[in-house]
C-alpha cells in the first residue's frame, strides 16, 4: 500500500513546527529570565574558592563573549538556531568545557533502557490483560485484576516508587536502594556478573513505571474491545467455527491495536517525564538524574540541551508513529483534516 | 436530581463519583478543620525536636529540620491543593474561552489556536515548566499563588482541546440549530444553550486541570524547584531525599505524604470517572 505524499508532507511541516517552537522557547526564556547564569558561577566560584572579587566584572563580561551573550539579539538567535540545527547543544556552564550533546550520549543509553523496557512491558500486558477483561469468553477472575491497576494508574511513578524503595529496597533487601550499578563493580560490559548487577539496578525504577501504565492501557483496551465484540466480522468469523484463540488474536486483537498505538505515541512525553522524576528519585545515572543535577546547579545549557533533546525524540517518535498509521490500518482517509 | 437528598441518591447509583468526592471532601477538610488542631508554625523547619518517631506529642514524627510532621501534612495538603486549584480553574477559564471561540465559531482563529495546541501537545508540558520554573528570579522565594500561575502556563492546553471537541459536536445538534432560528445571537447560544449542556465537560476539565497543576508542582518541587521553605508535599519529597529517610528508615517521613498524595490522585481519578459516567450514562463504567 501507498502512504500518501501530502499526508507525509504534511506530518513533517508539523514535525518541523514543533522542533522550532522547542528550540525558540529554549532560546527565548533565558533571555526573559533575570537570571544571569555566568554571573551566578563566577560569584558562586569566587565565593567558594574564598578569592577576592576584583576584576569579577571583567571576568563575566569576558565569559560571556566566550559563550557569544554581548551579541544583539536577533544574531544571538540565528547563531543559535544554526547550531541547533546542527545539534550543537553548546558548554556545560558547571562543567566546562564538556560539551551539553556528550552529557546527553553518557546518560541516554541508561534511560532508553529502563523506559523502554518498561514501557514495552506495560504497553504489552496492559493491552493482553485490558482485551481479556473485555472479552466476554475470558476467565472471569481477570476482572479482579482491574481495581487496583486502576488505582495505580493514578498515581505518579516517582511517588509509587519511594514506597517501592522502602519495602522492596530498604525494608526487604530485595533491590539496590539507588544507583545504576554497584560502586565496587568496574563497568564492564563484557561480563556478565556487570550486566546482572545493572538489571538488578535498574527493576525497581522499572517496576515503579511498570506499574502505573498498565491500568491506562488495559483500561482503553477493555473499552475498545467491548465494542469489537459485537462486530459482525467476529460473528461472521464464529460462524466460520473458528477456534476462540484465533477470533481472540487474529481478529478481535488486531482491529483494536490502532488506538492503542495512537495513544502510545501521545503517551510517549507523558512517560518520559514521569521516568526523569522516577530516575531522580533512585539516583540513576540516566538523563533524568543529570537534569535534576543541573536544575540544582542551575546549569542552564543543560537544563534546556537535555530538555530540547527530549522533545526532539518524542516528536520524531510521534511522526513516525505518524507515518506508521497508513500500513497499520488502511481504512484511515489521509485526504485532508489530519 | 434535586436538592441535597437528589444528589446524595444519584451518588449511590454512581459509587465512583460518591467516593471520589469523599476522599476529596476527607482532604479539605483535613487541612482545613485539621489547622485548628495544629501550630502552623510548626510546620516550619526548627519548631521541633529532629528525628522523632511518632508518638502521643507529635503523632505523625518530626522530620531531620524540625518540623512537625502532622502540621507540615496539614499546611502542606492546603498549599499544594491551593496551587493545584489557582492552575485548574485559570487553565479550564482560558481553555473555556479558547475552546468555545475555537469550536463554535471555526474559521482562521480555530486553525491558529488548534495548531499551537497541538504543537503544545507534543512537546511534555513538564518539561516546558522545567525551563519556566528554573528561570525564574529567585525561586526559592516562590510564592504559593506565583506556582500556581506557572502551572497554568501550560494548564488550559487540555481543557482547550477538550472542550473545542465537546462543542464541535454539540454545533451541529438540533437544539442549536433551533436557537440559531429562533434569532439568538452566538454568545447567547453559547451561554444560554451551550454551557449548561457541557456543565459535565467542563467539570471533567476542571478535575483533570487541578490534577495536572497538583501533578506538575509535585514534580516540580520534587527537583528543588519551588520555594524550599514551604512545606508543600513535593516539598516534603524534596527534604526526605535530600536527608536520605531511606537508609535512616524514617518510615513515618516517608509514608504520610506518599499516602495522601495517592490519596488525592486516586479522589481526581474516582471523580473524573464518576463525572464521565454523568456526562454519558450509557458508556460502560469503567470500574
Amino acid at each position: 500500500m501507498r502512504i500518501p505524499i501530502g499526508y507525509i508532507l504534511r506530518r513533517m511541516g508539523f514535525l518541523v513546527a514543533v522542533l522550532w517552537t522547542a528550540a525558540t522557547i529554549n532560546f527565548l526564556i533565558p533571555k526573559l529570565t533575570p537570571r544571569d547564569p555566568v554571573a551566578e558561577w563566577v560569584t558562586q566560584k569566587i565565593a567558594s574558592a574564598g578569592a577576592s572579587s576584583v576584576g569579577m566584572d571583567e571576568q563575566i563580561a569576558s565569559l560571556k563573549a566566550l559563550y557569544g551573550l554581548d551579541k544583539p539579539l536577533w544574531q544571538q538567535y540565528l547563531t543559535y538556531i544554526y547550531n541547533t540545527v546542527q545539534f550543537n547543544l553548546s558548554f556545560s556552564i558547571q562543567n566546562y568545557p564538556k560539551p551539553v550533546i556528550e552529557i546527553i550520549q553518557e546518560t541516554i543509553w541508561w534511560t532508553l533502557g529502563f523506559v523502554g523496557t518498561a514501557t514495552i512491558l506495560a504497553f504489552v500486558i496492559g493491552t493482553v490483560i485490558g482485551a481479556l477483561v473485555g472479552w466476554s469468553r475470558a476467565p472471569k477472575f481477570l476482572q479482579f485484576l482491574m481495581p487496583p491497576l486502576t488505582m495505580f494508574s493514578a498515581v505518579p511513578a516517582f511517588i509509587l516508587s519511594l514506597i517501592l524503595i522502602y519495602y522492596l529496597a530498604f525494608k526487604a533487601q530485595l533491590f539496590p536502594l539507588r544507583g545504576g550499578y554497584s560502586r565496587t563493580l568496574l563497568v564492564d560490559w563484557h561480563s556478565l556478573d556487570f550486566i546482572w548487577d545493572v538489571v538488578h539496578h535498574a527493576m525497581l525504577p522499572a517496576l515503579s513505571l511498570l506499574l502505573v501504565s498498565i491500568g491506562g492501557w488495559a483500561l482503553s483496551m477493555r473499552a475498545m474491545m467491548v465494542t469489537v465484540e459485537g462486530a459482525d466480522y467476529i460473528t461472521f468469523a464464529e460462524a466460520k467455527g473458528l477456534k476462540g484463540a484465533t477470533i481472540f488474536f487474529r481478529y478481535a486483537l488486531r482491529n483494536t491495536l490502532l488506538p492503542q498505538v495512537t495513544s502510545l505515541a501521545m503517551q510517549l512525553g507523558f512517560i518520559v517525564s514521569g521516568a526523569t522524576l522516577v530516575e531522580t528519585m533512585f539516583g540513576y545515572p540516566g538523563i533524568g538524574t543529570r537534569l535534576g543535577g543541573a536544575i540544582a546547579s542551575f546549569d542552564y545549557n543543560v537544563i534546556y540541551g537535555i530538555i530540547f533533546f527530549l522533545v526532539v525524540g518524542i516528536a520524531l517518535a510521534t511522526f513516525i508513529v505518524d507515518l506508521m498509521y497508513p500500513i497499520l490500518d488502511p481504512r484511515i482517509s489521509y485526504s485532508g483534516g489530519g | 436530581m434535586r436538592g441535597l437528598g437528589g444528589f446524595i441518591n444519584y451518588l449511590r447509583r454512581n459509587p465512583a463519583l460518591g467516593i471520589g468526592l469523599g476522599i476529596l471532601l476527607f482532604l479539605m477538610l483535613f487541612s482545613t478543620v485539621g489547622e485548628m488542631f495544629i501550630d502552623p508554625d510548626d510546620a516550619y523547619a526548627l519548631s521541633t525536636p529532629i528525628n522523632e518517631v511518632p508518638s502521643a506529642e507529635y503523632p505523625f514524627g518530626t522530620d531531620s529540620q524540625g518540623r512537625d510532621l502532622l502540621a507540615s501534612m496539614v499546611v502542606g495538603t492546603r498549599m499544594t491543593m491551593t496551587i493545584g486549584m489557582i492552575a485548574g480553574v485559570i487553565g479550564l477559564g482560558v481553555g473555556t474561552v479558547l475552546g468555545f471561540m475555537t469550536g463554535y465559531f471555526g474559521g482562521l482563529i480555530d486553525t491558529v489556536i488548534k495548531f499551537i495546541v497541538d504543537v503544545l501537545m507534543t512537546i511534555p508540558s513538564f518539561l516546558l515548566l522545567i525551563m519556566i520554573a528554573s528561570s525564574v528570579p529567585d525561586p526559592d522565594q516562590m510564592s504559593i499563588v506565583q506556582m500556581g500561575l506557572i502551572l497554568s502556563i501550560v494548564s488550559w492546553v487540555r481543557p482547550t482541546r477538550a472542550i473545542r471537541a465537546q462543542v464541535l459536536t454539540m454545533r451541529e445538534r438540533a437544539f442549536v440549530m433551533m436557537a440559531k432560528l429562533s434569532g439568538m445571537s452566538g454568545m447567547e447560544i453559547i451561554i444560554k444553550e451551550l454551557m449548561p449542556n457541557l456543565m459535565p465537560y467542563l467539570a471533567i476539565s476542571l478535575a483533570g486541570a487541578v490534577n495536572g497543576g497538583v501533578l506538575g508542582s509535585l514534580g516540580l518541587q520534587t527537583l528543588g524547584l519551588g520555594n524550599l521553605r514551604e512545606p508543600t508535599l513535593g516539598m516534603t519529597i524534596y527534604w526526605l531525599r535530600y536527608y536520605n529517610a531511606f537508609l535512616r528508615g524514617m518510615w513515618w517521613w516517608i509514608l504520610e505524604p506518599v499516602f495522601i498524595i495517592a490519596l488525592a490522585f486516586i479522589g481526581f481519578l474516582l471523580v473524573s470517572i464518576g463525572l464521565d459516567e454523568f456526562a454519558n450514562p450509557r458508556t460502560r463504567r469503567t470500574v
